[in-house]
């Protein structure tokens, strides 16, 4: 029994940093701008496969497979970063001054447009995510079972976070992102570029995205150009539960999702894995709509 | 000012929205294989059969496979003059993989395209609901490999020319006990999938009463790609057998998770597991599974050699059991309306449901009053990459 409960823990953490990374995304650019930034899935997406080329195309080139690993994961940020940057640029830097409901709505646009387009250029089979590293079993006692992909996915995903938060809280431009995500129009008179680091902002959310990309196709090796959306629904949930605009939040939020899954599977059925999931954003709106770790903000007038 | 801004704001927002629908709408269209809109009116010097299925989508290759099949089943028939001098033609539409796609497809076989027979679905969930509209217009209606019973249920114009999910759930209980010996068995089913829940319960019958025991039933849902949770609860369990009658798709990551998380027992499937990707997806975990299908290449009747080599010739791969069940329901619907009294979809049901002892690439068809096919079903080895060898026939 508590075997299969430590069991539960391995794959529910390994499955939550994912959620984490990919709701670090989302609670960033909600963050700064206040709009859920739905295409942020599909970048996702595009990570996975840009992955899956870049692998392809290198695994002949780079023989040791850890360079081979970091160049693919460094690849897909890049590619990630510069998709999420024209996004930003295309579709809602000139709704800047709109209604917020009217980037939402562009949002989903983009999503949708993006999850077709995938399907066009990829095609809607899926596709085998080549196994950059073999899979080694590193722990085998007791009936207990740990790889080196569950380990690298929660390392790399702890890594990136530290980075993160350093970089939030340690460095002029988090101080001033915070500054934006605390006024947008005060930071602005207060000299501070915001364009710029809304810029910033998309690049970090893309950034980690790319690599939550590369971890997820690592672990579960079949990827489809719609790989996204349930990835993204799970990611927002993590943010909302979290707090959403809180960073800590949204990669507390992606953990407890991660296990809460993992334990509902395991100890009540499959069927409630999606209920859960959705129940705690219900649980969680009604009784702390800030979440976790928000704080409530008066709506601005 | 301020309203004409508005305005250019929400113009642009519905137009990015209507960007990827108009692209989706275009991409239903490009799929429409045979040209010419002409009304198929049946005095013509034609025949029209319409086909649907899932040509893109997550199961997509599925539909192709169906598609090469019926493709060549109606080149041959018309080479050699057609029925009765008329040509037959074929009208196809992808349904995307998606149940509301299918029915909408349908529809139009049926209202705008006029077809005489329609041939489609392979997944259970999408022939039952397209099946009800074809019964609702009283347009005859082959599945070449819905295996569910449901689907023949729909009504009297609905027929199949593959078992049943009853005979393939047993089959697979009575290979492991009796070929393999093992009584011990989990069962990981697809619970959003009308086909594998019906084999799941099928093999749990039949395996409990040969006296087997079901150690663990745990369920997933498609789409899922981590099944972790379910595993470390059958691990505990100790199987010999885990059957997984699902689609290929998850069940490549089931069988890699399955071996990862150290579980030992044989993998067990249907013929959900019939695809090149597969192996692809499963990789080496997948290897040494087992599943029942509705025909094997490397059997050595002379029917099916020729038929192998035939396809080979003209696509240059070997058919899958979905390509030949494709065929055969081709030849089983050209059959019926040779013999047809006249050329109405009434007659042309008539006859259908009077097949009998058709032999076909995947057996002697018999069709009986539930309109099911009668007929064997093999069981495969999955072997190594892309190869799966035939193990043994298992007759009804």
């Amino acid at each position: 029994m508590l075997q299969a409960f430590l069991q539960n823990i391995i794959n529910g953490l390994a499955q939550g940093s994912v959620y984490a990374l990919v709701a670090l995304g989302y609670t960033m650019v909600y963050g700064v701008l206040q709009f859920i930034n739905f295409a942020h899935s599909d970048i996702f997406m595009l990570g996975a496969f840009s992955g899956f080329y870049l692998a392809k195309w290198l695994t002949p080139i780079v023989p040791n497979p850890l360079i081979l690993l970091l160049a693919t994961i460094l690849g897909s940020m890049v590619f990630c970063v510069t998709v999420g940057l024209t996004i930003e640029r295309i579709a809602y830097r000139p709704l800047r001054s709109a209604p917020r409901i009217n980037v939402l709505i562009t949002a989903i646009g983009v999503s949708l447009f993006l999850e077709n387009l995938g399907q066009i250029i990829f095609g809607a089979d899926p596709q085998v995510f080549p196994a950059l590293i073999a899979t080694k079993s590193i722990l085998n006692t007791g009936g207990l079972v740990l790889n080196n992909i569950q380990v690298l996915v929660v390392l790399v995903s702890l890594v990136l976070m530290v980075v993160l938060h350093w970089i939030v809280h340690h460095t002029k431009l988090g101080t001033a992102m915070r500054a934006v995500s605390f006024d947008i129009e005060v930071a602005n008179l207060m000299g501070i570029p915001t364009d710029t680091i809304i810029i910033f902002t998309f690049t970090i959310g893309s950034a980690l995205a790319g690599a939550a990309a590369i971890l997820y196709g690592l672990s579960y090796p079949k990827i489809e150009p719609l790989l996204g959306t349930m990835i993204g629904l799970k990611a927002f949930v993590a943010a909302v539960f979290g707090g959403i605009g809180n960073i800590m939040g949204a990669a507390v939020g992606g953990i407890v999702l991660g296990l809460a899954e993992s334990f509902t599977v395991y100890y009540i059925s499959s069927s409630f894995r999606d209920a859960i999931a959705f129940g705690i954003l219900i649980l969680i709106l009604l009784f702390k709509p800030a979440g976790l770790f928000g704080t409530f903000r008066r709506e601005k007038v | 000012m301020k309203i004409s801004m508005k305005n250019r704001c929400f113009q642009s927002a519905v137009t990015l929205l209507l960007l990827p629908l108009l692209m989706i709408v275009g991409c239903v269209k490009k799929e429409g294989g045979v040209a010419g809109a002409v009304a198929n009116v049946t005095s013509s010097n034609e025949i029209w059969l319409g086909e649907y299925g899932s040509m893109t989508g997550s199961e997509s290759t599925f539909g192709v496979s169906t598609h090469k099949g019926i493709l060549m089943a109606l080149d041959e028939v018309n080479k050699t003059g057609g029925i009765n001098g008329k040509k037959i033609q074929l009208k196809s539409y992808d349904d995307q993989g998606q149940a509301a796609e299918a029915v909408t497809i349908i529809t139009k076989l049926i209202t705008r395209d006029k077809v005489m027979l329609l041939l489609g679905e392979v997944a259970s969930s999408r022939s039952i609901a397209a099946g009800a509209i074809a019964q609702q217009y009283k347009i005859p209606m082959v599945s070449p490999s819905s295996t569910n019973p449901k689907v023949t249920q729909v009504g009297d114009y609905i027929f199949r020319v593959c078992f049943i999910d009853p005979f393939q759930g047993s089959v697979m209980a009575r290979f492991a006990i009796n070929n393999l010996k093992l009584k011990k068995a989990a069962v990981l089913r697809d619970i959003k999938a009308d086909y594998s829940v019906g084999l799941a319960n099928y093999f749990v019958e039949e395996y409990k009463k040969m006296g087997g025991e079901i150690v663990a039933d745990v369920s997933y849902s498609s789409g899922d790609v981590d099944f972790k949770s379910q595993l470390t609860l059958i691990k505990g369990k100790n199987p010999d057998v885990l059957f997984v009658p699902g689609y290929y798709t998850e069940v490549g990551l089931v069988a890699r998770q399955t071996r990862e998380l150290g579980v030992k027992a044989v993998l067990m499937g249907g013929d959900g597991w019939d695809s090149e990707k597969l192996t692809e997806i499963g990789s080496d975990a997948i290897i040494g599974g087992y599943f029942s299908n509705h025909y094997s290449h490397e059997d050595k009747s002379p029917v099916v050699q020729n038929f192998v080599a035939q396809f080979k010739a003209k696509y240059g791969e070997v058919p899958s059991g979905l390509a030949a069940q494709g065929y055969d329901a081709a030849m089983v619907a050209v059959d019926a309306i040779k013999r047809s009294s006249e050329l109405s979809p009434k007659a042309i049901r008539d006859s259908l449901a009077q097949t009998k002892n058709f032999q076909g690439v995947t057996g002697m068809i018999t069709i009986n009053e539930e309109r099911n096919a009668v007929k064997p079903a093999v069981v495969l080895k999955v072997a190594g990459p892309q190869k799966f060898s035939y193990v043994t026939t298992i007759n009804p």
